[in-house]
């Protein structure tokens, strides 16, 4: 459920959608704050965003892709010539590619909440002149859903092709399905869930527990001071093994030792699954707000949509949904596990929606939906062609 | 007997006779689609709007990319989740003779679908006939052409064998195709003498018993 970093490589045909820019679009000013699902008020709200390709005359070649947990607007190209790494999903979106930039309009918005550029937890308060922290108001999934609606609306878009996103994202893209049906022709949820099952929710608890138990936490009133880091990179590390699968760490890892022949008798990393999570866990703060990945956990595990939109049915809730779904689950994901999609699939299927499924064969765990995958990308392709299609001669 | 040549397209001839059998416009359900040969002739043919289901991850690949409806898993229980009458025609196409629970499968495709449409290898054609009189073994054709202790098909139906089923199951029989494919799957001719005795397949068009 995350930007892997990690993975994140050159497209290996040198193809790119080229130096892109992230922009910035402010609304909600006081007055006319944005009204959240929790009753709070919140504004001014920046979303920063990416767009890549063009659009059409008829305003009606927009994907909207949607990223997970701690993702960003970078979906593809490089901000500079000497920029060492491509944005998170490069080897899907660009020139030729699944996500086809020379057809499509593609566009990418960082979620409200997060620490990206968009309004969150580290962002400044108008009214304190200070950081939001712990005043900045829970946002919900619904809530994020709504900043992207405002920014399509500010670019003129009022239908599009295509909704796509992995783990948190594809939450978002099942909220865009049934909040606003009208907007969407199509949408691609990967790898997640209509909501958090007790294991989803556990993980995020004991993440949220380790940045709290830091005393740089201070009730999250860090930013004028030490942050806390322990904290953040013990929860980042919690979050990686759940993206992974004991099939990937057996293979990557197995028991084999860090840059040494035998234990060392004491508490220091010894196996490189130790290493590795440390090492994960110590890049992360340099990159993210520990505020927002509480605000963003909680929202996650708050996403209900048979709660919200079905009285507790998800029947009842797809019954809003007009778009056409493609699902694709993973083997080996135990964090959203196939029988999660197979449930949506069911819903959808009992509402009369043309609906598509796979479960892709991956050894890779919930991480398997970042990585390269010729399955994933023939099918994205076709069903974005036939969609395309359709809509052209609609 | 006609003898239809198919070089116009890669369509098997079976699947040429099953889409001969579905009105232009209407919802199809192709119940173990494979790569969704017959859908896509559906569709591009036909202006059929049609979905699958299909077991494998490579047939469902394929049929996603080329912009088909399809839900990986199995026939058996995804035929469960679609309300009455969602669909004008539910094939089942080569698969009767590799499900479990037959009666059961034919029941819920006359729930889903107005009509039904199944095909199957016909065991009874004279040369499996002729084998097992012959050489005393379990026989293997073209159409069967697995060893006893590999094959997925688990049941032997003959084209006689299908319509007692059909009286004693309780559905009709609306239309009857019996086809017979004598050197490559792509070509053949419908046989009108003696079916049980010289087509390959049984191409059925099935629906309710109340059915007008």
């Amino acid at each position: 459920m995350t930007k892997v970093s990690e993975y994140i490589d050159h497209d290996q045909h040198g193809v790119s959608v080229g130096i892109v820019e992230k922009k910035l679009f402010t609304f909600a000013e006081p007055p006319h704050e944005m009204l959240l699902e929790s009753g709070a008020k919140l504004g001014p709200v920046t979303i920063a965003y990416e767009t890549y390709g063009e659009l059409d005359a008829g305003k009606s070649n927009a994907i909207l892709v949607l990223h997970a947990l701690t993702g960003d607007s970078h979906v593809a190209g490089y901000y500079s010539p000497d920029d060492p790494k491509p944005g998170w999903w490069d080897i899907m979106v660009g020139p030729g590619k699944a996500i086809d930039t020379d057809l499509y309009f593609v566009v990418c918005s960082n979620i409200l909440g997060s620490c990206m550029g968009s309004t969150g937890p580290s962002s400044i308060n108008p009214a304190a002149n200070l950081p939001y922290a712990l005043d900045f108001p829970l946002v919900t999934l619904g809530d994020m859903v709504t900043a992207q609606k405002a920014l399509l609306d500010h670019l003129g878009i009022t239908r599009v092709l295509s909704v796509i996103g992995g783990s948190l994202g594809g939450m978002q893209v099942l909220e865009w399905t049934i909040r606003y049906p009208d907007m969407v022709a199509s949408a691609i949820p990967l790898a997640t869930t209509t909501r958090h099952s007790a294991l989803a929710i556990a993980f995020n608890e004991v993440a949220r527990q380790a940045i709290m138990a830091d005393p740089n936490w201070n009730n999250g009133d860090y930013y004028a001071g030490p942050k806390p880091d322990l904290g953040l990179a013990l929860a980042r590390m919690i979050g990686h093994i759940t993206y992974l699968s004991d099939e990937s760490m057996r293979h990557k890892f197995g028991r084999r030792l860090q840059d040494r022949m035998d234990f060392s008798f004491d508490f220091d990393a010894n196996f490189q699954v130790e290493s590795y999570l440390h090492y994960q866990g110590t890049k992360f703060v340099d990159r993210f707000d520990a505020n927002s990945l509480l605000f963003l956990t909680k929202a996650a595990d708050y996403f209900d949509l048979e709660y919200h939109y079905g009285q507790g049915s998800a029947v009842a809730a797809f019954a809003h949904a007009k778009a056409r779904f493609l699902v694709v689950s993973f083997t080996s994901d135990w964090l959203y596990p196939t029988y999660q999609s197979k449930a949506m699939v069911k819903a959808m299927k009992k509402n009369g929606l043309d609906v598509s499924f796979c479960e892709i064969e991956a050894a890779w765990g919930h991480d398997a939906f970042l990585l390269p995958s010729e399955r994933l990308n023939t099918m994205v392709k076709g069903f974005l062609e036939r969609v395309y299609l359709e809509c052209q001669t609609k | 007997m006609s003898t239809l040549n198919v070089k116009q397209n890669e369509l098997r001839f079976d699947l040429r006779i099953v889409a001969s059998l579905v009105a232009p416009g209407s919802r199809v359900l192709d119940l173990g689609c494979g790569e969704g040969d017959l859908l896509k002739f559906l569709r591009d043919q036909k202006q059929v709007s049609g979905t699958g289901v299909e077991r494998t991850e490579t047939g469902v690949a394929e049929c996603v990319a080329k912009g088909l409806s399809v839900i990986h898993g199995d026939i058996n229980e995804e035929v469960r989740d679609y309300p009455d009458q969602a669909f004008d025609y539910v094939i089942l196409s080569q698969t009767l003779q590799q499900v479990y629970e037959p009666d059961r499968l034919i029941r819920s495709l006359l729930r889903i679908g107005k009509k039904g449409i199944v095909s199957f290898p016909n065991f009874s054609h004279w040369r499996i006939r002729l084998q097992l009189l012959l050489t005393g073994r379990a026989p293997i054709s073209p159409q069967l052409p697995y060893e006893w202790y590999d094959t997925p098909n688990i049941r032997v139906i003959t084209i006689e064998d299908f319509r007692a089923f059909a009286r004693k199951t309780g559905f009709r029989i609306l239309r009857e195709v019996a086809v017979r494919t004598p050197n490559h799957e792509q070509q053949g001719s419908i046989i009108n003498l003696l079916p049980n005795l010289l087509a390959t397949y049984g191409i059925f068009l099935i629906g309710k018993d109340n059915q007008p």
